[in-house]
């Protein structure tokens, strides 16, 4: 029995800088009507560039009707492929019910360096809205397409694309022992190249990541007990925060990386506290005897969202980062908890409960409207992408917890699927 | 995929219904459990045969026993100890008291409804409860530990109240036995 019981106390716990996962897959589930309609001709290949193994058209037009502001043309429809602007007959494109094209070429340099180029033309006006030409190497050909659909995104909505961006969430899967394996991975933001950053046997969870981008915190139980851990992405070295007796958890990183929210049960029941990067101080923010925790900075670094049970129920209240006051935020519902900001301030996700079912909201903190966003029954973890556009969760898929996003006015759906495991706690990242 | 998890969240619910308490590492057979009460020397171990009414094993593993009952479960957002549960929790109480060398943790767990940072300060409230109650029947402070899983560490891995309610739980965990 002591054998056992030591086994049970032995975590397997490994970190890694960068460890291929079982990809993601997305699948649209909702889209709008009023979706632009654009043509991404598949990119000329010079002849001396050699093997291209990345199709960036299709990863453009995957990113670009993902966003439910695009509709893209069907490649079987694009009949004449056009390679420069000269070529482009515009009234074609016209009778192809077509608002915008996008032509593009990979080529090689005269000093062996590979470029992308590309053009967005306006197919009514017949005029050329941008275009680019950028220099990569073979090895960052899809991080280049991302790159141009956020150019394209930009420049045909005013809003900032986010497709460059990453995705952290954590898995579970049970494994042949029984034991429950827990991970946290990071992927781009279109589900590909999933990498694990930690493994262990026993809970990971709450995954931030840093204002920077650089870093993720999150909360591991490999002690036995919780702690917090900041882990460097290029190189996999983390530090563990200091822990104290009780709850570690919650971790939220400030708009300018100086100080983290956290909830601490040190002084009694679950609080926030900040800590000071710098001072390395702990300061206690939050004073209640009933559960305060799940802290969120406001994007202007002023305001502290947190959950409180201090009602009776789960609510949102706001706190000055200075202490003070606390003023309840949410009024609708017997439940609402884990806010989030949106990236311009002006409204909230959370999870709402909407009879039996937990949903995710959205509430106009200017109007005090709060809207369902999604409709399954246990739906959590609502996440922004850093330019507001989309929200990222966790939903139930049958018995399986897998994550799916939602535009912020509720019309685009997608579900994201990754093989045989858990998926949840989806983390956004900020912008690059 | 889903038929493994099935298979494994019937497993896990069947190990609870035949009364294994823990799956925390709490779990203890009786097959060793003469060491400490009968006695282990270099290794050998005595039982006895032919008694068949007295339990021989250790007084945390006897069935007839409210000691062998080492799982509360708690009602939806509730950290409140159902009455059924007091005499469990007053004989844990009265064996740590008597033994001031033994230590427990008590592992708070919840079910997967309600957010999860949440959920790990219920779990921590019910863990909580339990240390309040054991305290009042003189356990001392320094013998009790707590960790708060939240929904973190299901025992049933299904969605409905069949699984809610196995996994709404503090798990009594002897470290050392």
């Amino acid at each position: 029995m002591q054998h056992l019981i030591k086994l049970a106390f032995l975590i397997l716990l490994s970190v890694t800088c960068y460890a291929q996962a079982a990809p993601l897959q997305i699948e649209i589930t909702q889209g709008v009507a009023s979706a632009q309609p654009i043509a991404v001709v598949p990119f000329s290949v010079g002849a001396n560039v050699g093997v291209v193994n990345v199709d960036v058209a299709a990863i453009i037009a995957g990113d670009l009707s993902r966003s439910g502001r695009f509709k893209t043309l069907a490649r079987t429809d694009i009949l004449n492929r056009p390679l420069t602007a000269d070529q482009v007959n515009f009234r074609s494109w016209q009778a192809l019910g077509q608002d915008n094209l996008v032509i593009g070429s990979i080529s090689k340099e005269p000093n062996g360096q590979l470029s992308v180029q590309f053009q967005l033309f306006d197919v009514y006006k017949g005029e050329q809205l941008t275009g680019f030409k950028i220099p990569t190497d073979a090895k960052n050909l899809r991080g280049v397409a991302h790159r141009i659909s956020d150019l394209i995104y930009e420049k045909l909505t005013g809003q900032k694309g986010a497709f460059s961006t990453r995705i952290a969430y954590v898995t579970s899967r049970v494994n042949i022992a029984g034991k429950i394996e827990y991970k946290i991975q990071v992927a781009d933001a279109d589900g590909y190249g999933p990498r694990t950053i930690v493994t262990s046997s026993e809970p990971l969870m709450s995954p931030a990541w840093t204002s920077k981008g650089d870093k993720i915190s999150y909360v591991s139980y490999e002690r036995g007990r919780s702690s917090i851990y900041t882990q460097t992405l290029s190189t996999g070295q983390r530090t563990k925060l200091r822990s104290f007796k009780g709850i570690n958890g919650a971790p939220a990183w400030s708009p300018d990386d100086s100080q983290m929210a956290l909830t601490l049960s040190k002084d009694g029941n679950a609080n926030i506290y900040i800590y000071n990067v710098i001072t390395g101080a702990f300061r206690r923010l939050t004073n209640s005897y009933a559960i305060d925790t799940e802290p969120s900075w406001s994007p202007d670094g002023r305001q502290i969202l947190f959950t409180s049970g201090r009602g009776g129920k789960p609510q949102l209240y706001q706190i000055s980062v200075n202490g003070g006051r606390a003023s309840r935020v949410t009024r609708e519902g017997g439940y609402n908890a884990r806010g989030r900001y949106a990236p311009d301030g002006k409204s909230i996700v959370m999870v709402h409960r909407v009879g039996k079912k937990y949903q995710i909201g959205s509430l106009n903190l200017k109007t005090g409207f709060t809207s369902v966003l999604t409709k399954g029954n246990l739906d959590e973890s609502p996440t922004f992408a850093p330019n507001g556009s989309m929200i990222l969760y966790s939903t139930k898929d049958g018995l399986k917890s897998i994550l799916a996003a939602v535009s912020s006015d509720g019309k685009v759906k997608q579900k994201f699927r990754l093989q045989g495991g858990e998926v949840r706690e989806p983390a956004w990242s900020p912008f690059k | 995929m889903k038929k493994l998890i099935n298979i494994v969240s019937l497993m896990l619910l069947s190990a609870v219904m035949v009364g294994c308490s823990s799956f925390g590492g709490g779990d203890s057979s009786t097959s060793n459990g003469t060491t400490g009460t009968n006695g282990m020397v270099n290794g050998a171990t005595t039982t006895g045969i032919d008694g068949g009414t007295a339990f021989s094993g250790h007084a945390l593993d006897d069935p007839s026993s409210p000691l062998s009952t080492k799982v509360i479960y708690f009602e939806f957002d509730s950290s409140a100890i159902a009455p059924e549960y007091e005499a469990v929790v007053a004989a844990h109480a009265a064996y740590l008291a008597a033994n001031s060398t033994v230590s427990i943790v008590l592992e708070g767990h919840t079910d997967e409804r309600g957010t999860r940072e949440y959920n790990v300060a219920l779990s921590e409230n019910r863990a909580k409860s339990v240390l309040d109650l054991l305290s009042l029947q003189g356990v001392t402070g320094s013998q009790v530990d707590i960790t708060a899983y939240g929904e973190e560490k299901p025992a049933a891995l299904g969605h409905d109240e069949q699984s809610w309610q196995l996994n709404r739980r503090v798990e009594l965990v002897y470290p050392a036995h």
